[in-house]
């Protein structure tokens, strides 16, 4: 169960911030004419205040497209010729979004950087008249208000926000490579201050209400309604919009004003952010932090930097005009698509392409009470579905009870969660010894050892117990499933459920299918699996499936590496920057060298040389002297509680030394020590979608960033491949193949693509 | 919430009176007058106001203290000193310490836990006569030391040294010091009782108007009850040491144009709820004398109602906290057998004005009869003529485990004096302005019991 145990930390990046900028759906350009019919926003005047309703026809949520934009000024005009209209209010008709974004379709057409300029010089015009405006515009905000639309609202006079579990606000267009480019990066800065603007652009961060409010983003805030004479959608929109009306007329009568008292604390930043110096320390350490989170290889961050800065300096012209060029450069930077590609390819990997299952899951039985079993168990009462976690001994079985209580508990102490849900939440888990109850389960998961035997055993109990139509599912990231099903009287029944760990925190799941497993398991499977919250990957059956095949590739070379001579130090350094959140190294004792061995021995008995590299007695001398990582204390590391400095432990310096290679100095330079461990990775990646064990190549770079933390800004393996170009990895291939011998041979795919430079995986 | 219904029983309609169950009927009720919190009672404790609603109850009824099988009392803020309530009061009426009492607690409608407790125990057979009743003092509440405070003291009686309790005493910080109030808010919502008034409110789509127009409703109705003498559950309190109380002091029938200047109490600044549509936090006790009808006519009394049917339904406590009485009262008029139209007297509690007008809303619609209740058609709404006639709990006050009691004996008065058979009694469990309960139920309670005023006594 544990192959890829600890990647968890690997994966900072993948934490939801950015699931909601929405850009899907195409929109057509064809633009209506008649001025009563319009498409995408229409208005109404209630008692002198224009009412302008966004609904996007054809889409679930409301994105800032060109024709929206082209309509909103159309209507937008004729409001402010009409004399009666003394005030206007903003809204959307759809219940959970006000406007997610812009759209990023609008974006990904454009051929060159002057383009997608125009395009943000376009926003920033028509949001300058909005801020402009003649009489009050009202922003009645409920659901998602992301980035452009965002922008959008902090144009207008005055913002109303419903405490709705849906409303978010934010601007998480660095999570996309780009910044915000429709005036974001000049307005935020002088609405919240500097500070509390360079957090929110740099940390793309979805703001909740109750902080939206407290920061000085909104201005009321209005309470959801349950049901009465409508819907409780429906009466929140209409609640909501009564109110903006109100709130509009009262601007117009200057009954209501949006200056506010400043309050000490306020005062007091403004006058010493008002001392040039003071702000310029504040651009030099923000600059610092960056520099140190992203090494450099994210350029967003450092050019909303640049245009806060410039606005600031130079004036609001000088500012916008940065904004605009910025964004247009950074819309074209490979670290843009990468992150777009991924964006997309989340998107894609939300949805269930097996159809509905026959059953819905609603009793659902975890077999270990471990890490990963608790973990399991953990995101599914999340989810209000009844979980039995089961174990063998009461000690395992409290331990894990404390890991789901202490996540919740987390969740508690962040006012994520009331503690009223927590003990609802919890009152979802059944913690036993036993078989009771599992013939009401609908799907078991098991998690307990890596050991066929084990599984085997625990297969054959569990069958005993099931109903026919309950689903076996096993969590291991390494032992082939057809194998672990041979011991089961059903196997179209039987499926790979691959977690992440820690469970609540990873985002991917991998579905390992055999060519047993019928499709209404898997959809089943699948089913679950977004109910728990996660992106998902479904990938053919072999030794280490996808994830972890890749991921033993490349830590087979960084042991190689290691005995080469380059620290563990080195080694992160070096795996670090290349854009990995956590290096080779450390990563190793976060799975657990004992695990680590395990995979490396496991894989390498089934696939042959080409897992060869580093020797994997190196990882077994570790073991026998206790050095497991993290978990014991010790691994390359020496792990000390309350250090920060981590020290490199001195036992496997000697281990080592005692394994000492002599390093081959034309391919032992940092680069391509970086390059050897890149393209293990590349190659396998490659591989498993030549041999159909990875259905496409989006599945392949979603699971490789999130559940291994492949470096984002390089959008995948595959992304990468398109983008570095095919030909020039397999020279640099080529040349280790020298050195190395076949660990380093590209595989026939990756071949042919570099044979043709008009192939590519992503089109 | 909780409703209950009350008949007069004529020769043309029906008894309600079921086969094998014995009739239990409401000897009489009384009252101590309801006193805004911090006015003539706020020296008092809690079983102090017990006391002389159940001395008053003796008096009132003249009955012998030693038929009485058992006392049932209601209360929500419990004094800690007090905490059977019940007992306390019985004893210092001077009912007989042989008699047992025990306390009830289910937010507004306790004290209609402690009558359909006692209507249980008389329906088993296990009791004959039951004084059932509430209290509610609000001028007085269990402020208590921080949870750290009242640790570091528990942990300093058992500190053996000197070294020990110094060590401890040394442990405290300012942020021991903190006071802890009783919760404003729904423990399982975390939402105040006026903050979800006002969202159900706007759910309903009622207007600051309607509230306002309905809470001057309630004071005007109060105060012309007073006048005409109709309030005659209340009986007197004499305050130890000061002058006697004889009358209620919350009603004050004002205008439009006044209560239209006060700002909204909760939700700011687009709220509809405010202080003068919102029942007041109250002081005061209420008691009622239950027995079997075989019982009451032997012992020569006349009874003002038979009870019937209750019903207690819960729901959602975050959207339709104060929904109760839309639910419960189909329910009740469907186990009677009866209809709307068959309801001579109906008295609801009134928690706020808005809450009242959205349940009268909620019955008069199609759309949340259908989708949140699974009925083909709406409820039906009560004739305005029949309904809370002689004021409310906007008016009253609201005591909140007073406030059953209250309503079941104004029932059986209103129709003596109306000359109607059939009356309905419904609350919801949880009202107050700002309702300091620190116990909640987790889910709202609502109540129906139906009360059929009995012909023999008419």
């Amino acid at each position: 169960m544990a192959g890829v145990r600890a990647v968890g930390i690997l994966s900072r990046f993948a934490t939801s911030k950015y699931s909601r900028l929405s850009g899907h759906g195409h929109r057509s350009l064809s633009m209506s004419s008649s001025l009563l019919a319009r498409t995408y926003a229409n208005y109404e005047i209630k008692d002198g205040v224009a009412v302008i309703r966004i609904n996007d026809p054809n889409s679930k949520v409301n994105t800032l497209s060109k024709p929206l934009q082209a309509e909103m000024t159309e209507i937008l005009e004729e409001i402010w010729g009409n004399s009666a209209v003394k005030g206007a209010v903003l809204i959307s008709s759809k219940p959970g979004s006000f406007i997610a974004g812009a759209d990023l379709n609008m974006i990904q057409a454009c051929k060159s950087a002057e383009e997608v300029t125009t395009l943000s010089q376009e926003g920033q015009k028509m949001f300058d008249k909005i801020e402009k405006s003649p009489i009050p515009i009202v922003a009645a905000i409920n659901g998602s208000c992301l980035g452009g639309g965002l922008e959008f609202a902090i144009a207008c006079q005055y913002r109303l926000a419903t405490k709705s579990k849906k409303t978010v606000l934010g601007t998480p267009e660095v999570m996309l490579g780009l910044l915000p480019g429709a005036g974001g990066t000049q307005r935020l800065p002088k609405m919240l201050g500097i500070p509390a603007a360079f957090d929110m652009m740099l940390t793309g961060r979805n703001i909740r209400p109750d902080k939206a409010k407290k920061m000085g983003l909104v201005h009321q805030l209005v309470d959801p309604l349950g049901p009465g004479l409508k819907s409780p959608e429906e009466a929140t929109i209409q609640y909501l919009e009564t109110v903006a009306i109100e709130a509009a007329k009262n601007l117009a009568n200057k009954k209501l004003s949006v200056k506010k008292e400043k309050g000490l604390v306020q005062k007091l930043q403004d006058m010493v952010m008002g001392l040039p110096f003071v702000r310029k320390q504040i651009y030099n350490m923000v600059t610092k932090k960056v520099m140190g989170q992203t090494k450099g290889l994210y350029p967003a961050p450092l050019k909303i930097i640049e245009c806060v800065q410039t606005g600031i300096e130079k004036g609001t012209t000088a500012g916008s005009l940065a904004e605009s060029v910025n964004f247009g450069n950074l819309a074209m930077t490979s670290e843009s698509l990468a992150l777009r590609g991924l964006y997309h390819g989340q998107v894609a990997c939300k949805k269930n392409n097996f159809g509905s299952p026959a059953r819905d899951v609603k009793n659902l039985a975890v077999l270990g009470a471990g890490l990963m079993g608790a973990g399991i168990a953990q995101v599914t009462v999340d989810k209000s579905v009844r979980t039995i976690l089961k174990d063998t001994t009461v000690e395992g079985l409290t331990r894990g009870q404390q890991q789901v209580y202490k996540g919740l508990n987390d969740k508690t102490k962040k006012k994520a969660i009331t503690s009223f849900q927590r003990d609802t939440t919890m009152s979802f888990l059944t913690g036993q010894l036993d078989y009771r109850g599992f013939d009401q389960a609908d799907m078991v998961i098991e998690a307990v050892f890596e050991d066929l035997n084990v599984k085997h055993k625990v297969i054959k109990e569990v069958e005993a117990v099931i109903p026919p139509h309950c689903i076996f599912a096993t969590n291991t990231s390494a032992l082939p499933i057809k194998e672990i099903a041979a011991a089961s009287k059903r196997p179209e029944k039987v499926i790979g459920m691959h977690y992440f760990s820690p469970v609540d925190k990873m985002q991917l799941l991998e579905i390992i299918t055999t060519d047993k497993t019928s499709k209404d398991t898997t959809a089943s499977a699948v089913a679950v699996g977004l109910k728990q919250g996660k992106i998902i990957i479904v990938v053919g059956d072999g030794p280490g499936f996808y994830t972890t095949r890749c991921l033993a590739a490349m830590l087979a070379e960084a042991v190689r590496v290691l005995q080469e001579g380059v620290g563990p130090k080195k080694l992160d350094a070096l795996t670090k920057g290349l854009g990995f959140p956590v290096g080779g190294a450390a990563l190793a004792d976060e799975v657990g060298i004992d695990v680590a061995a395990h995979v490396a021995e496991d894989l390498g008995k089934a696939l042959g040389s080409r897992f060869g590299g580093g020797n994997v007695e190196v990882l077994k001398t570790m073991v026998q002297k206790g050095y497991k990582g993290r978990k014991s204390g010790k691994g390359c590391y020496v792990y000390e509680k309350k250090s920060k400095d981590k020290k490199v432990n001195p036992g496997v310096e000697e281990i080592l030394k005692a394994y000492q290679l002599k390093p081959a100095p034309s391919v032992s330079g940092d680069e391509d020590v970086q390059y050897r461990l890149l393209s293990r990775f590349v190659n396998e990646s490659v591989l498993c979608l030549q041999e159909g064990i990875l259905p496409d190549p989006v599945q392949g770079d979603i699971g490789a960033v999130f559940g291994l933390g492949f470096p984002p800004c390089l959008g995948g393996p595959f992304r990468f491949v398109d983008s570095f170009g095919a030909d020039k990895l397999v020279q640099k291939m080529h040349r280790y193949e020298e050195v190395y011998g076949n660990q380093f041979s590209p595989c026939q795919l990756l071949l042919d693509h570099a044979k043709d430079s008009n192939k590519r995986f992503h089109k | 919430r909780f409703v209950f219904r009350m008949f007069v029983m004529t020769k043309t309609k029906k008894t309600l009176a079921k086969p094998n169950v014995k009739n239990i009927v409401l000897v009489d009720g009384v009252r101590t007058p309801f006193l805004l919190s911090g006015t003539s009672y706020s020296d008092l404790m809690p079983h102090d106001l017990g006391r002389g609603a159940l001395q008053g109850l003796l008096n009132r009824t003249g009955v012998p203290k030693e038929i009485v099988d058992h006392i049932i009392y209601g209360i929500v803020i419990q004094e800690v000193k007090t905490s059977n309530v019940a007992r306390e009061a019985a004893l210092g009426a001077g009912f007989s310490d042989k008699t047992p009492a025990h306390t009830v607690t289910m937010a507004c409608i306790s004290s209609n836990q402690a009558m359909t407790s006692a209507v249980g125990l008389i329906a088993a057979g296990q009791c004959d006569v039951v004084v059932a009743g509430g209290v509610e003092f609000m001028s007085d509440v269990p402020i208590r030391h921080s949870r750290k405070m009242r640790k570091t003291m528990l942990s300093l009686n058992k500190a053996k040294t000197l070294g020990q309790r110094l060590s401890l005493l040394g442990s405290i910080r300012m942020g021991h010091l903190m006071p802890e109030l009783p919760a404003v808010a729904e423990f399982s919502t975390a939402e105040s009782m006026g903050h979800s008034a006002d969202r159900l409110a706007a759910a309903f789509g009622v207007t600051r108007v309607e509230q306002d127009e309905y809470a001057l409703r309630s004071h005007r109705l109060a105060k012309k009850a007073q006048d005409e003498g109709l309030l005659s559950d209340i009986i007197s309190f004499q305050v130890p040491g000061k002058n006697i109380i004889s009358a209620d002091n919350g009603i004050r029938p004002t205008s439009m144009e006044q209560m239209g200047k006060l700002k909204p109490a909760f939700v700011k600044p687009h709220g509809t709820v405010t202080a003068a549509n919102s029942s007041f936090l109250t002081d005061g006790a209420s008691a009622v004398l239950i027995m079997s009808e075989e019982k009451a006519l032997a012992l020569g009394y006349k009874p003002k109602a038979y009870l019937r049917d209750f019903v207690y339904v819960s729901q959602d406590p975050k959207d339709q906290l104060l929904l109760g009485p839309t639910y419960a009262t189909p329910k009740v008029l469907e186990k009677s057998g009866l209809t709307m139209e068959d309801i001579d007297v109906f008295e609801f509690h009134e928690a706020f004005a808005g809450q009242i007008v959205a349940n009268l809303k909620a019955m008069d619609s199609d759309w949340f009869a259908q989708n949140c209740m699974g009925r083909k058609s709406k409820v039906g709404v009560p004739p305005m003529e029949k309904f809370n006639t002689w004021g409310g709990s906007l008016s009253l006050g609201h005591p909140f485990a007073a406030t059953g009691c209250r309503l079941v004996t104004t029932v059986a008065h209103r129709l003596q004096k109306e000359g109607g058979q059939y009356g309905v009694v419904a609350a919801c469990a949880a009202g107050g302005q700002v309702f300091l309960t620190c116990r909640l139920l987790i889910h709202a309670v609502y109540a129906v019991t139906a009360i059929r005023l009995s012909s023999a006594c008419l």
